[in-house]
């Protein structure tokens, strides 16, 4: 029986293999090469940022593709012999505290351009599509000017402030998407069950459209933790520095600190991939709302 | 007392008109169908009652209180909607639970409500299902157990059988009706679906382009439409409408179109005198598939046709013949043997026989 049993398996197991090679063709072959050469590509600056950080000062002027050995001092010395904590606490408070501004304001303007009938609605999402097609550096002065009059130098606010007017536009765009494909029965059904306008936004709408709202968060965070010319131009107080900064100042005048800024740039990036990976689900449907009707 | 009253309400919007002058009345208990093709301001009309449209001008009566400018949850109406519209991210107790929690009912009167009112929707089962768990038939019934824990004084629908497959709708259509029944409560119920509306409605307002055509009850519309559209939307298959002109000749009037001719003796005096008020003009005749009859062999005052097509349904037969250059359906039994094709002679039940005059007024 046993026998019998086990024949009957290697049979079935031989006719799955053979069936797995009739199934690979050239077309799904190509097709993963392709996926995973761009992925090496997107991943390979990052990757080398990575070993670049593990590469002891010796090694690090000559090229290798590997280091002989690992070492963790470039991460020693950036965690603790620069003000590097203080960098990233700064960048979260300002990436945060923009994060927070632009939901609250996108996503009451990106439902009032959704819901409500108005003229000019759509002269409304091109201009404030407008916005960030000015290249940034084209507005520094200006915004400078701007900082300096209303005396928000070197404040967290003259970070929050820009960040949050050149990442509202895309909020509004997303999440005016995002509320266009939650049908409006129900809303017209909550307030019909007992709610007022705002309870229905945010009773119903607002869970509805959590993945949007999260989606466009992590994008905003994800800016203002990397933006770097405003940061670098209207804070001068090392106290203020957010972690782009303070990276970009490692090292002394005539030497680049190639191990610290690759350690700390790896420890800058750490939190953002960690960020992704738990809204990672949200973010997908998020990116695929309004295909397809739930 | 839940009756509403709707008095000169119009609905306008930059350039389309939903509603216009709508005067309407709808008892306590009363189960009111508001019919119409697309685009006719029936949902209109429902969301101007709901609150959440507001009227451009009139006013708006729900019991005594006149309701204009109230918002919709303080106006103690529940609504269903042809999208089922519950709350995704809510389990089916807690869309059902919604409406009262958001009254400040206490929780156990909220258990009670709901489980009362999915035993009676036979959803038990499902309290704690997802939305999405659950196939088109089921949400609506959510949709309904949602409308009914709240005991609201008025019962508005929107399509709501609309989304459902011929066979559930059939089923649900009963289901409506006897839950109206049981409840007694008043109800407004919008559809395009003349045959909801002549089978649930007590009565049936007919809608087209923003204005009301006729309000009656459903056997009122079929057998008395007021006017040429009326006649058309109420009934299936169609009436058959058959242009020509009214003709006295020697006394005896007729109705001459270029291939036949008829004559509508036996309509009753007073009818004919009527009639007779439209002689030389173009009329309308308008008669329903029920009220012809197929002879094979040549009848006095039939008309004669070709056998065009045959359609079986097992109980009847959709017979659709050619008369001239038009076309005419006949309902007729099954056991009548026609092959397309053939001669047949149609003769009219005077009775039945609506007239119409150019603008589209009936003229009985």
């Amino acid at each position: 029986m046993d026998i019998e049993k086990d024949k009957k398996n290697g049979y079935e197991k031989r006719s799955k293999i053979l069936g797995w090679m009739q199934k690979i063709d050239p077309w799904s072959v190509g097709f993963y090469a392709f996926i995973a050469l761009v992925l090496i590509i997107c991943i390979f600056p990052f990757m080398w940022t990575f070993l670049v950080s593990l590469t002891p000062y010796s090694e690090l002027v000559e090229f290798h593709w590997l280091p002989s050995w690992a070492t963790s001092e470039w991460y020693k010395l950036v965690l603790f012999d620069n003000p590097f904590l203080l960098y990233i606490g700064n960048s979260f408070l300002v990436a945060f505290t923009t994060t927070l501004f632009c939901i609250f304001l996108g996503s009451l303007a990106s439902y009032a351009l959704s819901r409500l009938k108005f003229k000019g609605k759509a002269a409304v999402l091109i201009v404030v599509l407008l916005i960030v097609m000015f290249p940034q550096i084209t507005i520094v002065g200006p915004l400078a000017d701007i900082l300096t009059g209303l005396n928000l130098i070197n404040t967290y606010l003259a970070l929050i402030l820009p960040y949050t007017m050149l990442c509202l536009p895309l909020t509004i765009w997303i999440l005016t998407t995002f509320f266009n494909s939650i049908p409006k029965d129900l809303e017209n059904a909550a307030r019909v069950d007992g709610c007022t306008r705002m309870g229905a936004l945010t009773k119903i709408i607002f869970p509805l459209a959590a993945p949007g709202i999260v989606t466009t968060g992590i994008l905003v965070f994800i800016f203002a933790w990397n933006e770097f010319m405003f940061a670098n131009t209207f804070i001068t107080e090392p106290e203020l520095y957010t972690i782009t900064v303070g990276i970009a100042n490692f090292g002394g005048r005539y030497t680049t600190a190639w191990g610290e800024l690759a350690g700390a740039a790896i420890i800058v990036t750490v939190p953002l991939i960690i960020l992704v990976l738990i809204f990672q689900r949200k973010i997908v449907q998020g990116l695929t709302a309004g295909g397809v009707k739930g | 007392m839940a009756n509403v009253k709707l008095i000169n309400v119009s609905k306008r919007w930059a350039e389309v008109v939903g509603v216009k002058h709508l005067d309407l009345e709808i008892e306590d208990g009363e189960f009111l169908a508001l019919l119409g093709p697309s685009g006719c301001g029936k949902s209109t009309a429902l969301r101007i009652i709901a609150g959440l449209e507001e009227p451009s001008e009139g006013e708006v009566y729900i019991g005594d209180e006149m309701v204009n400018g109230l918002s919709p949850k303080d106006r103690d109406v529940a609504m269903v909607f042809q999208s089922y519209a519950i709350y995704p991210h809510m389990t089916v107790r807690g869309n059902m639970a919604f409406p009262l929690k958001l009254r400040k009912f206490d929780r156990e009167e909220i258990d009670k409500r709901v489980e009362e009112a999915a035993e009676m929707l036979g959803i038990t089962d499902l309290l704690d299902r997802k939305p999405k768990e659950l196939s088109g038939g089921q949400r609506q019934r959510v949709a309904l157990g949602r409308a009914i824990v709240r005991k609201p004084v008025l019962f508005l629908m929107d399509e709501p059988l609309s989304n459902l497959d011929a066979m559930l709708r059939t089923r649900m259509r009963a289901e409506l009706k006897k839950l109206h029944e049981l409840l007694g409560k008043t109800t407004i119920y919008v559809t395009h679906d003349q045959v909801e509306a002549m089978t649930m409605a007590d009565r049936i307002v007919l809608l087209k382009g923003g204005e009301v055509q006729q309000i009656g009850m459903p056997m009122e519309l079929y057998e008395h439409p007021g006017n040429i559209f009326v006649a058309g939307f109420i009934g299936s298959p169609s009436m058959n409408f058959l242009q020509g002109e009214l003709r006295l000749d020697d006394g005896v009037l007729k109705f001459d179109t270029e291939s036949f001719s008829w004559e509508p003796s036996g309509i009753g005096e007073r009818k004919m005198k009527k009639l007779k008020e439209w002689a030389d003009k173009k009329v309308t005749l308008g008669i329903r598939p029920e009220n012809l009859t197929i002879n094979r062999e040549k009848r006095s005052n039939a008309i004669e046709t070709e056998i065009y097509l045959v359609e079986p349904l097992g109980s009847e037969l959709i017979v659709t013949l050619s008369v001239g250059g038009g076309r005419v359906i006949v309902r007729a039994s099954p056991d009548l043997r026609v092959k397309e094709g053939q001669k047949a002679f149609v003769i009219v039940n005077p009775e039945e026989a609506h007239f119409f005059e150019g603008g589209g007024e009936a003229i009985l």
